[in-house]
């Protein structure tokens, strides 16, 4: 089973929940895919025992082989390619990988080489395993990385994905083949506003979907209006507590120091189960 | 004209009360919300739209069933696996780079142009305010953020206003790269956790790497102490000024609830003075920045 974790808003305690549970269940795969910011492995303290490049393709063009007509330009919809009479330039930075460059060229001047974007990081915690994915500063396509960390996942295991905030391409990328997604948020208007875009999509892409209450007791009951309303279940509650607030700062999951609380991801993981399997 | 740029690598940390807040001190900045997929400013300081403008920056291929031989050859191509076992294009996850069009045999395939959103300009109570929303699960935020920064820059320039704010989004990828290049400063406020550590650091290098100037806030300061100590040690090394130390307070909460920023729902607090003298001091570093 594979259960991703996301929110839309940022900040509202999604690797707090992946990791609490991650940390609860036996038999778990736990995939970092926010891979602009990760920060399930600040918790975790995993060893690391491997790590992998990841590359995206770009086109070479071959000075020699090139007529300068500048087909490959005219063909990219990305801007990644800028030509002129005497001239092409190549943008890394806005190249998607398409391929489509090097099949228009009539002269069959463009190969591909390797550009690095980020890597990936295998580490693991006694049986639980990690992998994340770390998007190299100032690239800008995370949606590559999140991909390879995918790859990784194991089918025989428990499988816990740590999404992006925001709703757009990498939390889609995320979540997209999972057997559930758990909304982290929070009962604030922001937490509502944001959570509502991330509903949304999850119901375009018929992701079933659950919601995780964090800092409960602060803000308004807007939220749980709202989710009683839209029929959707609220699944775990998290009280706003200054102590679990202090462990997060010291990247101490609080599930570790506050035993009571195994249980309860235990119970949200099988509750999750029982959803997806009726 | 300035532009000063909100950021945090970490979603959650404070960006938009502290980018509300600035908004009603500046008077008459103009403000950008450049988090387009998660955009939250217009709850703070509700804008009445005055023109609203379609996104469209990108295709989506579409296939004539009709015409389709099912020869597969556009699934085989396509680098997004957006072409689904029976042929369907997952207009999701097509990226609209015209591959599967190029390729096909009967064309069969056609691209149109996809509304991926909406961008607004608008008038608040404080000046006026440049934004936008996602249609939900589009890509393209990047590009979307260009679009509202552009706006803020046309309005800005036709009604002589000499700032512009921009409330960035989580994150380092494609829409922050956006939001922060030729700024002339970046506030990046962090919390004193070992995660918003770690997320302050990659932002600050994103920063030094597009050649803006970094500014910090810790918000939350007394979370931890010691994590707020290793932040000010951090930045006195890097040479990087700390502008604003702010508390937890439970009234930054209670303002959002209302709708209201901190500095109208609280004016008096000691959490508007914090605010209030961190905007003095990032006004002196605009003022002093070169362009």
């Amino acid at each position: 089973m594979i259960v991703s974790v996301a929110s839309g808003k940022g900040g509202t305690g999604k690797t707090s929940v992946a990791v609490n549970m991650a940390l609860s269940i036996r038999k778990v795969q736990l995939l970092d895919c926010d891979v602009e910011e990760p920060n399930a492995h600040i918790l975790l303290n995993p060893s690391i025992h491997k790590i992998e490049h990841v590359y995206s393709l770009i086109p070479r063009i071959s000075k020699e082989l090139c007529s300068y007509r500048g087909e490959c330009a005219k063909f990219c919809q990305f801007n990644a390619i800028f030509a002129t009479s005497e001239k092409v330039l190549v943008f890394p930075e806005l190249c998607h990988s398409c391929g489509g460059c090097a099949m228009v060229c009539p002269e069959k001047a463009i190969s591909w080489e390797k550009n690095k974007t980020g890597v990936l990081k295998f580490g693991s915690v006694g049986n639980l395993e990690l992998v994340y994915g770390e998007l190299e500063v100032s690239k800008p396509m995370a949606v590559p990385i999140i991909k390879a960390v995918k790859k990784q996942a194991k089918s025989s295991v428990n499988v816990i994905l740590d999404s992006p905030p925001g709703t757009s391409c990498p939390f889609v990328e995320t979540v997209k083949d999972s057997d559930f997604c758990l909304l982290v948020t929070e009962p604030t208007p922001f937490g509502l506003h944001d959570l509502k875009i991330a509903v949304e999509v999850l119901r375009k892409i018929a992701i079933p979907f659950g919601v995780v209450v964090n800092r409960a007791g602060i803000g308004d009951k807007s939220l749980y209006n709202y989710c009683a309303e839209e029929k959707i279940r609220i699944l775990m509650e998290i009280p706003y507590q200054r102590s679990i607030a202090e462990l997060y700062s010291k990247g101490i999951p609080f599930s570790l120091e506050m035993p009571e609380w195994e249980a309860k991801f235990q119970l949200l993981h099988r509750e999750i189960e029982e959803i997806i399997t009726k | 004209m300035k532009q000063l740029t909100i950021l945090s690598g970490k979603g959650g940390t404070g960006k938009t009360s502290i980018t509300a807040s600035f908004a009603v001190l500046a008077r008459n900045a103009v403000v950008a919300d450049c988090d387009v997929d998660a955009p939250d400013l217009h709850m703070l300081l509700h804008p009445e739209v005055i023109e609203t403008s379609e996104f469209k920056c990108s295709k989506v291929a579409i296939i004539n069933e009709k015409q389709c031989i099912r020869c597969g050859l556009c699934k085989e191509k396509c680098a997004f696996e957006a072409i689904t076992e029976d042929l369907k294009v997952d207009a999701i996850v097509c990226e609209g780079c015209g591959v599967c069009k190029h390729v096909c045999p009967a064309n069969a395939i056609i691209m149109i142009e996809r509304i991926s959103g909406n961008a607004y300009i608008s008038k608040t109570e404080y000046g006026f305010m440049s934004h936008a929303l996602l249609n939900p699960g589009e890509s393209n935020s990047g590009k979307l953020v260009t679009l509202v920064r552009q706006n803020a820059k046309t309005i800005a320039e036709k009604e002589n206003r000499d700032l512009i704010i921009i409330d960035g989004s989580p994150g380092i990828g494609c829409a922050v790269i956006a939001s922060i290049t030729g700024v002339d400063a970046g506030l990046v406020v962090t919390e004193p956790t070992l995660s918003g550590i770690h997320d302050l650091k990659r932002v600050l290098k994103l920063l030094e790497h597009f050649n803006v100037t970094p500014l910090v806030c810790i918000n939350m300061y007394d979370i931890n102490a010691e994590n707020t100590n290793k932040i000010l040690r951090f930045c006195k090394e890097q040479g990087i000024e700390v502008v604003g130390i702010i508390p937890f307070n439970p009234e930054v909460t209670k303002a959002m609830v209302n709708g209201k920023t901190i500095i109208e729902h609280s004016p008096k607090s000691s959490l508007a003075e914090e605010i209030t003298s961190m905007w003095r001091k990032i006004h002196v570093v605009l003022k002093s920045s070169g362009n």
